[in-house]
């Protein structure tokens, strides 16, 4: 079988350098060439437009609104308080005015037009992040637990994000030759200098080669009891094992998980991750190297719906593949140590730490930090980042820490939270603290329907069925995608909606609540505003007959609206046509 | 009859003249006289070129599998059916909604179409150009196309299969015969789309079934003489707006029929237009002379003449002064007294008729007195912005709307507010061609050209560029664009793009001159690109520039004085001297206003 298109984009780019250049000189058009769109991802930037007016401008014999979307790469989500103003300057000047904070612990700008491309880009450099290798068929940007509780093992498991992160960056000199050289052939500073590695092999690309990986990897760590990384819809993860209340002493690898998949093409699943082993501080940098080089030689290069790491191991089989990784690193994992996790969500407010100092988790509604007049959120943030001596932590759930005040300082913050309507951010329903929705319309052009457009609006609907049903307190998590790729990790939500076409949705139900089971289809292609009407039924009979603790996604199992799905393989068996409400 | 039998035709053909001949009396006679005549001096252009043009010896058949595709669906489908329709021993092609014309299908004998329906009811997004213009008015006819649809959806959406539908009923309503009827497909498409593939291919006629038929096209009587005296009723075709959704700028771009007139045009011709005064004019001129809107004026009401046929807006010393020979104002006398000559010119300077209308009053006007004063409503001329070759029977303006405020009055352009505001799509203006002899292509195909045209200036290089693709002409093409912003401002912009993909366009320099903090202009353009530009020149290029007289031509033709002196090394005079004699030599060619 053929390789697919993106393996002939990746052999003739030179190692990501395409004809990126020549692309940004072409004033003509506001995109780049279809192959240079696919190159740009290993850097950090997506090409997109406006959809919403793509057709009037069409009939205006104007090209699509085209801009461009920059990830910045943030491993660990840590951020000084000068970056934070970086970013906040960035967005002012150069994209539509707001942050996106991900739900991959990433900065993301929209909006910025290629003329002010490589301007930003070195902006970005220049505020010591960087864009390379947060999307792409590479290693993205590592998470890890922002965990402001325990403070040695959050700075142990952020060093080892940031060693992955460095370890596993792409080593082409394209990044640099194309976005930081200005002009004079003097380079602007980068966050660091990859380390080298002699491989004589390909020394421009040791641990990738020219090919890179078939398809993107992402990498977690997650410090249990808080699944809030999601550590089972990433490739590879690490959960940190203690001693006491903090000392890591190893990591249960995990591989495998991931959540894109097509509509209608059923060899394509969500995949929860799966345990591989155990190792030890020192060697986890060198298992995540033989994780991604096992890919890397075995991924599927023909089919890249196919390509992730969850298909490998998948057609390989587990013992084969740790079989695999063990050669390469010629000694034996350890046998998986005993750990629990709770639940996935953050936790809002205040909290103290055992050395007296503050963090306040603050809701961001989609991770959209933009101002409005009723809520200066840009603004407010910014405002705090010029006095806090601290630190700002992005969650996996799109929200914010502000982290390690003193108690000196905590009454000028509190007051800036305050004075911007941020300190009571978080007294919303339970359900929708625990909303996520990605991008979607009107910039994603893989978005079949709308979704952080749409998903506030939903759950306001929602709230008032919970909040008859007398559950505004209970947390259900509840997630939304425009398409099936699963940027929000939609199938490891108890509710979870996944668009198909303009209103339409695929209503998948009985996912665990710390993320640790997949769910099921319960309602194929469905209008959203029917949405309510569908759930209302199901919401009322868990208020009247969960157990004691039951969760939502347990309950709607047990009760059988929807059948469990026991592995990712299984995610498209079992399919119920139901009895809807509407 | 009885002359002797000198005609050309068979013999059934002979008869059918024979019988459409009886019986006609003078006028028709002569009418129909001129139809042939018509047919005849088209070179034949009309009627059945396609088919005659196809070879009768046992090549294949020609087969189009048209389709367009969202999810690739459909685009794997065409595949299958190419695949197939080879078997059976046709030369397929396919063509890719997203990236043809519609108006191509005039070209095409044999169709299969598959196309999808997304979201509710509308086309897959890159075959959504193609649909819009599919469907809309400037559709040729298709009468030598035989075809079959298959529609691919999805039963759960209300306007399921609505892209199958609507090509399938679209191709029929422009005389194309269906051969084979349409299949709407479920999400389950495979199996009937296989059997409509069995059925659609088989109900083509085999290659020796396809006898030649003449399909005359209704060509025009060319009796009938359009000119400015008797301007011709164009159908709008389509109007849009060519800035995007934040300009400061309205420009719009219009489609102008001229099927059955008779009437083509030269690339670099202007068209003319009888534009009419606003009702909120007319009713403002009404309101301030105490007139009577539905006085009578010859067979025309007042406000019916005042709207189609007097000048209404216009101000000048020459229109002061016949006012005042009428109203006698004092104070108006004293403005036009002679040695005031330049008080006067700036009085009027922004103002309108209307104007001197409030500020110097008469209650005492019969309709004859006051249109007595008035000039006639003339027409005004657009440089036209197609070429006929790409465009047949249609011509496209470029027209800028003329609004401002002076005075503390809102005014506006006659005839560009005219077309923005009082006419839509399927209404008619009246218009006539104007010949400009004097902005014109270089006769070899092969010289290169330098086209700067900023603003509205682009529209007579829209016709040159189109006409020189269509011709297939060799010279280098080189365009000078500007404008305000590039996301809002980039006058057809797509096809431009087309035309350097295609390299029609060999050269695309642009200047938008609220981009960047300093204001940059096509004359700075021109200076950046002075070694190349006076390669050009040297190499024998034609240098047309276009647009706003006042202040950018000037400043064009300054940087053309420049070029010449530091790349042709020249003095300031041998400079200006080279740049006349260009003029001279009509290789320096303006059309500007």
């Amino acid at each position: 079988m053929a390789k697919s298109a993106n393996e002939g984009i990746k052999d003739a780019s030179n190692y990501l350098r395409g004809t990126i250049l020549e692309g940004l000189a072409n004033s003509a058009t506001g995109s780049l060439s279809k192959d240079d769109q696919q190159l740009t991802k290993f850097h950090g930037i997506y090409q997109q437009d406006d959809r919403d007016i793509r057709k009037e401008r069409r009939k205006k014999k104007l090209e699509p609104a085209y801009s461009f979307m920059i990830r910045v790469r943030v491993p660990g989500g840590v951020s000084t308080p000068a970056q934070w103003l970086d970013m906040d300057r960035i967005a002012q000047e150069h994209a539509n005015n707001a942050i996106k904070l991900t739900t991959r612990q990433a900065f993301q700008f929209h909006g910025v037009i290629k003329s002010n491309l490589k301007k930003t880009i070195a902006e970005i450099n220049e505020a010591l992040f960087d864009t390379l290798a947060a999307c792409g068929d590479v290693n993205r940007n590592v998470m890890c637990n922002p965990n402001p509780m325990q403070s040695k093992v959050h700075g142990d498991v952020l060093k080892l994000a940031t060693e992955i992160s460095d370890h596993l960056s792409p080593r082409t000199g394209a990044y640099h030759e194309i976005w930081l050289d200005d002009g004079t052939g003097e380079k602007v500073k980068v966050t660091y200098d990859p380390p080298k590695i002699d491989d004589i092999a390909d020394p421009e690309e040791p641990i990738y080669g020219k090919h890179y990986l078939p398809r993107k990897f992402k990498t977690v760590i997650a410090v249990p009891p808080s699944n809030d990384v999601d550590i089972y819809a990433h490739d590879l993860g690490y959960i940190a094992i203690l001693e006491g209340d903090d000392k890591i002493v190893g990591y249960n690898v995990t591989v495998g998980g991931g959540m894109g998949m097509t509509h209608g093409n059923e060899d394509t699943f969500p995949r929860l991750a799966e345990v591989l082993g155990f190792c030890t501080p020192e060697q986890a940098v060198a298992v995540g190297e033989a994780v991604v080089r096992v890919q890397r030689d075995n991924g599927n290069r023909e089919v890249r719906a196919n390509a992730r790491l969850k298909y490998t191991i998948e057609r390989m089989g587990l013992d084969a593949f740790r079989e695999e990784v063990e050669k390469l690193l010629g000694y034996k994992l350890e046998k998986p140590r005993e750990f629990k996790f709770d639940d996935n969500g953050d936790r809002y407010g205040w909290i103290e730490d055992h050395k007296g100092n503050f963090h306040f988790t603050l809701f961001v509604e989609n991770g959209r930090v933009y101002d409005t007049d009723a809520y200066p959120l840009l603004t407010g943030l910014r405002k705090i980042a010029e006095i806090h001596k601290g630190d700002f932590r992005l969650t996996a759930n799109q929200n914010l820490i502000i982290a390690n005040i003193s108690p000196k300082a905590k009454p000028a913050i509190t007051k800036l939270l305050e004075e911007h309507k941020m300190i009571d951010a978080h007294e919303r329903s339970a359900l929708r603290l625990n909303s996520m929705a990605c991008v979607s319309l009107p910039t994603c052009g893989l978005a079949l329907a709308e979704s952080q457009r749409y998903l506030p609006d939903l759950v306001s609907e929602i709230d008032e069925i919970m909040e008859e049903a007398g559950l505004r307190h209970d947390a259900i998590t509840i997630r939304m995608t425009g398409c099936p790729n699963g940027c929000a990790r939609p199938y490891i939500a108890e509710i979870g909606f996944v668009g198909r076409a303009p209103g339409k949705y695929n209503l998948y139900l009985g996912a665990g609540f710390a993320g640790d089971r997949l769910s099921k289809l319960y309602a194929p292609s469905i209008k959203g505003t029917d949405a309510p009407a569908i759930l209302k039924p199901i919401i009322q009979d868990y208020a009247k007959n969960r157990e004691d603790g039951e969760r939502f996604g347990d309950f709607v199992v047990r009760a059988g609206y929807v059948k469990e799905t026991e592995h990712g393989r299984d995610f498209h068996k079992d399919f119920v046509e139901p009895q809807l409400a509407v | 009859m009885s002359s002797p039998n000198l005609s050309p035709l068979p013999p059934e053909r002979e008869q059918l003249a024979q019988q459409l001949a009886a019986g006609l009396n003078a006028e028709q006679a002569t009418w129909l006289s001129g139809f042939f005549a018509g047919i005849g001096f088209a070179g034949g252009a009309t009627g059945a070129a396609p088919i005659a043009a196809a070879p009768a010896t046992a090549t294949k058949q020609p087969l189009t599998v048209l389709y367009g595709s969202e999810s690739g669906n459909s685009e794997q489908l065409a595949g299958e059916i190419q695949k197939r329709a080879e078997k059976e021993g046709f030369k397929a092609k396919i063509v890719n909604m997203g990236d043809a014309k519609a108006a191509d299908l005039a070209k095409a004998e044999n169709l299969l179409v598959v196309v999808s329906t997304w979201g509710e009811g509308d086309p897959p997004d890159a075959a959504t150009g193609y649909y819009e213009e599919f469907m809309g008015k400037s559709m040729p006819q298709l009468a030598n196309l035989k075809f079959s649809v298959c529609g691919l959806g999805d039963t759960s959406y209300e306007q399921f299969c609505k892209m199958g539908k609507d090509f399938d009923a679209r191709l029929s309503e422009l005389g194309a015969e269906r051969i084979f009827d349409r299949a709407d497909c479920d999400v389950d498409y495979q199996e009937p789309f296989e059997k409509w593939l069995d059925g659609a291919i088989n109900a083509f006629p085999k290659q020796e079934d396809v006898a030649s038929a003449i399909a005359a096209t209704g060509a025009a009587p060319a009796s009938v003489v359009y000119d400015k005296k008797n301007p011709y009723s164009a159908e709008i075709l389509d109007k849009v707006v060519l800035n995007g959704t934040g300009s400061n700028k309205e420009t719009l771009h219009i489609e102008l029929s001229l099927e059955g007139s008779g009437l083509s045009y030269e690339p670099g011709d202007a068209l003319g237009i009888y534009p009419e005064n606003s009702t909120a004019d007319v009713e403002a001129i009404l309101a301030v002379t105490g007139l009577k809107a539905n006085a009578k004026l010859g067979d025309k009401t007042l406000a019916e003449a005042l709207k189609t046929d007097f000048d209404i807006t216009s101000l000048s010393p020459a229109i002061a002064l016949k006012y005042n020979g009428v109203v006698g104002d004092k104070k108006l006398e004293k403005l036009l007294a002679k040695d005031k000559k330049e008080e006067l010119k700036e009085w009027v300077w922004g103002r309108q008729l209307i104007d001197l209308l409030e500020v110097f009053p008469n209650k005492n006007w019969s309709p004859e007195t006051f249109t007595g004063i008035l000039r006639k409503l003339n027409p005004r001329l657009y440089s036209i912005a197609s070429s006929i070759k790409k465009h047949e029977d249609q011509v496209d303006l470029t027209i800028a709307a003329v609004r401002y405020n002076t005075h503390g009055r809102d005014r506006t352009g006659v005839c560009s507010c005219y077309v923005a505001d009082d006419v839509s799509i399927g209404d008619t203006v009246r218009v006539f061609f104007h010949s400009n002899k004097n902005f014109r292509l270089p006769e070899n195909n092969d010289t290169p050209i330098i086209m700067v045209g900023p603003g509205t200036g682009i529209a007579p290089f829209r016709a040159f560029v189109e006409e020189r693709s269509a011709v297939g002409a060799n010279g280098k093409n080189w365009l000078f664009f500007g404008d305000q912003q590039f996301s809002y401002d980039f006058l057809y912009q797509l096809e431009w793009l087309d035309y350097l993909d295609e390299g029609s366009l060999s050269d695309l320099t642009l200047a938008f001159s609220r981009d960047q903090k300093e204001k940059i202009y096509v004359q700075h353009r021109l200076l950046e690109n002075g070694a190349e530009v006076w390669k050009w020149l040297e190499d024998g290029a034609h240098f047309y520039v276009c647009g706003d007289a006042t202040k950018m031509a000037k400043d064009v033709h300054q940087a053309l004085i420049d070029i010449a002196a530091e790349h042709g090394g020249k003095s300031p005079e041998d400079a200006k001297a080279y740049v006349d004699a260009l003029r001279k030599e009509k290789r320096y060619q303006r059309d500007v206003y």
